[in-house]
């Protein structure tokens, strides 16, 4: 995290703590808020035209990282910086700004595209919200535009359809169009294909792949699917229960990795070819409620490398090799020396 | 020895728009103990093909021809008592999305329990104790037993409903998409289980998915199943490797092998076809690279090449006569 | 291009159409409310009629016969050149009272339901207290200090019946802000206005359609029970007007059928008739069973 300058988004020890929503009784009761800690301290940098994955189960807070970055949800501490500079929330100028560099693809195409709405109206929406073109003339022409950079072609043919009309994977395909109409320099992509059938979700991550070595536009792409996001990105982070247990790059990443998070998931991805010889690290349970987090390191209950140090204190991110960091006692420095990170 | 034999199946859909034929002449033999997977694209038919084993079609759903034999008697002949008395008690199904339809003022154990009161005539303490047998099979703590459905995590719930599967000891379970909308972690844990629980309770399985992926751990022999019909049939690393229907091939590069080499997947052009109109001849051709004037005329048969493997397509098996 | 715009809204209420087509109890109701919606245009004209022409002696409470199908009523004048031209008022009356029902309900429910928090606990407790308050001595109240012109009329029923409305505005506006579009539009940086005016209201709108027509019906009652009670507006007599002097001079006693079903079975069709137009608009249109 040294050449700033490069950076289009630089997080440092971000949080969000949501209020858990209290019963009658304990509201009247005045008992202190219970919060959970959706995202508990992050720190994570995009370089221009480079692609960084969030990979972690349902309820590790990757989705909430991404909305905190852009500034859809509060953030209850830490600083974010879009080029350098910390954008102000309450500053409307300085929001209205940001809002136009960077953008957000959805999850579900079929909730994303407001169904009353016909497609050039969906497109074209950021522009007229930011008052951006000033003919009609204009507007279509940049609609067009972005609908054939999403691939739909002849554009014409999909401006005066409602979203009904189309298809899951068009469908995706106009959000996206939507997202890149703005031209924007950073999109935060939450599950792009994931409600998609596998026999498109090549065309829609090829997309993603284009736009970016192209335009030089960065991506954060959040996916449960680690083997999605060792196909496309640059840098791959592992989340789990709010923070990053690891970092490095994706090829690293699954080949090198050095977390037990990070290996036991690995270990399980499903891949099209038997192996006889596959050894799967199964772990048990489930990820606990953030409500809850354990003590020490928060993956200890279901490690299965734990020792006694884990359960007492919290391990750090640290640089096990250039670029590559974990958060592990195993790979602490002076365990480094005695047994290697790769046990 | 053959369990399920499955002859020419056709099941049609009769709707507004016209007759949807979900399943066109699908056959497939189930031996004991072995585990088949049913895959494809979502509307290919797949989880027809269950329903009509089990007989239990939604009202507009029809069985046009074809024999089902489970143990040589024809499922197909048998009146509505006598398949009630099979369902469940030999062949029992895991439905998309059960763990979500769980009732949710009920507690689990007595929703287990139901199903032996009904189909086993089970007095409440003895469906008691069966349902406590069940729980150490999956894995639940037996304390757990009069916890309702919300108090447990998604990964209990998908293995109380394989405990309800199991509650008559079938000798057949079906696993609709039995880990979709799962965390990988938790997929995991439920396939390990299904393989451990098809191998310690000597049962045979149909695992029903998209992903085309999680059969390589599961199961012994896969069919692609494309438009209502199988393209391809053999075992699973046939399938995987020497697979020689071009939509098995596409649909097996369709995902990543992390263990592999980093290279973009393959995506299928088109759309799959409707199925009140399927096209002429073979019904992929539309959406297949390799298509030629035959394909456009004449419907593919599936033939056998090797071994168990049999596949429907003009191009690579010798399909001439 | 607006050519093509359009023909996407035609391909869209052409759709709406079909499915109406095909609902049985939405025909009917279409068909009734028709036929009174044309006597309440066209009757004075095909039919012309003054209220404040009265019988002679022998034409007081005279039965059906030629030249007056219906009878005459209590001051000698033609019960059906009143049903007619009464048709025009109770309409108008149910139709303008729904209106201030239905944008004082759609705005209380959308603001409510889309700011949540303080603003929707205080709208809804305002809400709840329209929702609870006994609306016919209410009415009664209102109508009295307002005094009986009939725009007293009109503004006592749509602001005694738009609860209801905001209730299920509000229901729908809280579903729909959680959508992703809602929070798409956010994130390319759109303010409330944009929002509720793009987003919430028209995905609202066929709800409180729906809810609209339903309201009609009950807003026709209200003015029919206002009148029978003798606060309508005499110049203007309404069916329920016509009720009213039919109690008062006795028709049920003496056996005047002629003066008191009409009036009585007419206020029943069209308030039939907006029920089952409401409740088939709702099953088309409700997005809970919209599901394609």
């Amino acid at each position: 995290m040294n050449n700033i300058a490069n950076d289009i988004i630089e997080v440092k020890d971000l949080k969000v703590y949501f209020d858990m929503s209290r019963g009658f009784l304990e509201e009247i009761l005045a008992k202190e808020k219970r919060q959970v800690k959706a995202v508990d301290g992050i720190d994570l940098n995009i370089k221009k035209g480079e692609i960084v994955s969030l990979v972690g189960e349902s309820g590790s807070g990757k989705t909430t990282i991404g909305k905190a970055i852009l500034h859809l949800v509060e953030k209850t501490g830490g600083n974010i910086f879009f080029k350098g500079e910390e954008i102000d929330p309450k500053n409307n100028k300085e929001m209205r700004l940001f809002r136009q560099k960077a953008q957000m693809i959805f999850q579900d195409p079929y909730q994303s595209l407001n169904p009353r709405d016909i497609i050039i109206d969906i497109i074209s929406e950021p522009l007229e919200v930011n008052k951006l073109v000033k003919t009609e003339a204009e507007k279509r022409e940049r609609v067009v535009r972005a609908l054939e950079w999403a691939g739909l072609k002849p554009a014409e043919d999909y401006l005066y359809r409602y979203p009904h009309e189309l298809s899951g994977g068009q469908r995706q395909r106009v959000a996206i169009a939507g997202a890149l109409v703005l031209e924007p320099e950073f999109i935060v992509a939450d599950e792009p294909v994931s409600m998609l059938d596998v026999s498109i979700r090549a065309d829609i991550l090829r997309l993603m792949l284009n736009q970016c070595r192209q335009k030089g536009t960065s991506y954060l792409f959040i996916t449960h699917d680690l083997s999605l996001a060792w196909l496309i990105s640059d840098r791959i982070a592992t989340v789990y229960l709010g923070k990053i247990v690891e970092i490095g790059d994706a090829r690293l990443m699954v080949g090198k990795s050095v977390h037990p998070y990070t290996k036991a998931l690995v270990s399980v991805m499903p891949v099209p070819k038997v192996r006889k010889d596959r050894k799967m690290t199964i772990l048990e349970g489930e990820t606990p409620n953030p409500i809850n987090i354990p003590s020490g390191c928060r993956f200890h209950p279901r490690c299965p490398n734990v020792m006694g140090k884990c359960r007492e204190s919290e391990p750090e991110l640290i640089e096990i090799e250039p670029g590559h960091f974990a958060a592990c006692h195993l790979c602490s420095p002076h365990n480094i020396n005695k047994k290697g990170p790769r046990s | 020895m053959d369990i399920l034999k499955v002859r020419d199946l056709k099941t049609y859909f009769k709707i507004k728009a016209g007759t949807v034929k979900a399943v066109d002449g699908v056959s497939f033999t189930l031996k004991e103990g072995e585990s088949l997977g049913l895959v494809g694209e979502s509307g290919c038919g797949k989880t027809t093909i269950a329903l009509s084993i089990t007989q239990l079609l939604p009202p507009e759903g029809l069985i046009a021809g074809g024999e089902i034999y489970f143990e040589g008697t024809n499922l197909l002949k048998l009146n509505e008592e006598e398949i009630r008395a099979k369902r469940w008690k030999d062949i029992s199904i895991i439905f998309q999305g059960a763990m979500n339809a769980l009732n949710p003022v009920m507690r689990v154990g007595d929703q287990i329990s139901e199903a032996c009161v009904y189909h086993e005539g089970m007095s409440y303490d003895s469906a008691r104790k069966r349902v406590k047998e069940l729980f150490s099979l999956v894995e639940i703590d037996e304390s757990r037993i009069d916890d309702y459905p919300h108090e447990f995590s998604g990964g209990m719930k998908q293995r109380a409903v394989i405990a309800m599967a199991l509650a008559c000891g079938p000798k057949i379970v079906i696993g609709d998409e039995p880990t979709t909308a799962l965390d990988v972690m938790i997929q995991a844990q439920i396939l390990q289980l299904l393989n451990r629980l098809r191998k310690e309770m000597d049962m045979s399985m149909i695992i029903i998915t998209h992903d085309l992926s999680i059969l390589g751990e599961t199961c012994d022999k896969v069919a692609v199943v494309y438009a209502g019909k199988i393209v391809e049939i053999g075992e699973v690393e046939t399938i995987y490797e020497e697979h020689t229907h071009p939509y098995t091939e596409k649909l097996v590069k369709a995902f990543p092998n992390i263990f592999g080499k980093r290279e973009m997947t393959a995506s299928i052009p088109g759309m799959p076809p409707n199925l009140i109109n399927p096209p002429a001849g073979c019904r992929f051709h539309p959406r297949c690279e390799h298509a030629t004037e035959k394909c456009r005329l004449v419907e593919p048969k599936l033939k056998l090449i090797g071994g168990e493997h049999y596949v429907a397509c003009h191009l690579r098996g010798d399909n001439d006569e | 291009m607006e050519n093509a715009k359009k023909a996407a809204r035609k391909r869209k209420i052409r759709k709406f159409i079909e499915s109406f087509k095909t609902n049985k109890m939405g025909m009917i109701g279409a068909i009734i409310l028709g036929i009174f919606i044309f006597l309440a245009i066209f009757g004075p004209i095909i039919y012309p009629y003054d209220p404040m022409q009265f019988g002679t002696a022998k034409d007081v409470m005279a039965p059906p016969g030629p030249g007056r199908i219906l009878g005459s009523d209590d001051m000698g004048r033609d019960v059906l050149g009143g049903l007619i031209s009464g048709t025009r008022i109770s309409l108008a009356v149910g139709i303008l009272a729904t209106i201030i029902s239905m944008v004082v309900g759609t705005i209380i429910g959308v603001a409510s339901g889309y700011y949540g928090g303080r603003t929707d606990a205080i709208l809804m407790r305002f809400t709840d207290m329209f929702l609870v308050i006994p609306w016919l001595p209410l009415m009664l109240v209102l109508a009295a200090i307002l005094g009986s012109s009939i725009w007293n009329i009109i503004l006592v029923i749509g602001l005694t019946s738009w609860a209801g409305t905001a209730r299920v505005v509000r229901a729908q506006a809280l579903s729909i802000k959680e959508r992703q579009f809602v929070e798409r539009a956010k994130s390319i940086g759109a303010d409330d206005r944009h929002i509720m005016v793009k987003h919430i209201l028209p995905n609202v709108f066929p709800l409180v359609f729906a809810n609209t027509i339903l309201v009609s019906a009950v807003a026709i009652l209200s003015e029919t029970t206002l009148s029978f009670l003798g606060m309508g507006d005499p110049t203007h007599p309404s069916w329920g007007m016509m009720l009213h002097f039919a109690f008062e001079s006795g028709a049920a006693s003496v056996g005047a059928f002629w003066f008191l079903l009409p009036p009585g079975l007419c206020v029943v069709a069209v308030v039939l008739a907006f029920t089952f137009l409401g409740y088939a608009f709702d099953e088309i249109l409700n997005p809970k069973l919209e599901r394609r």
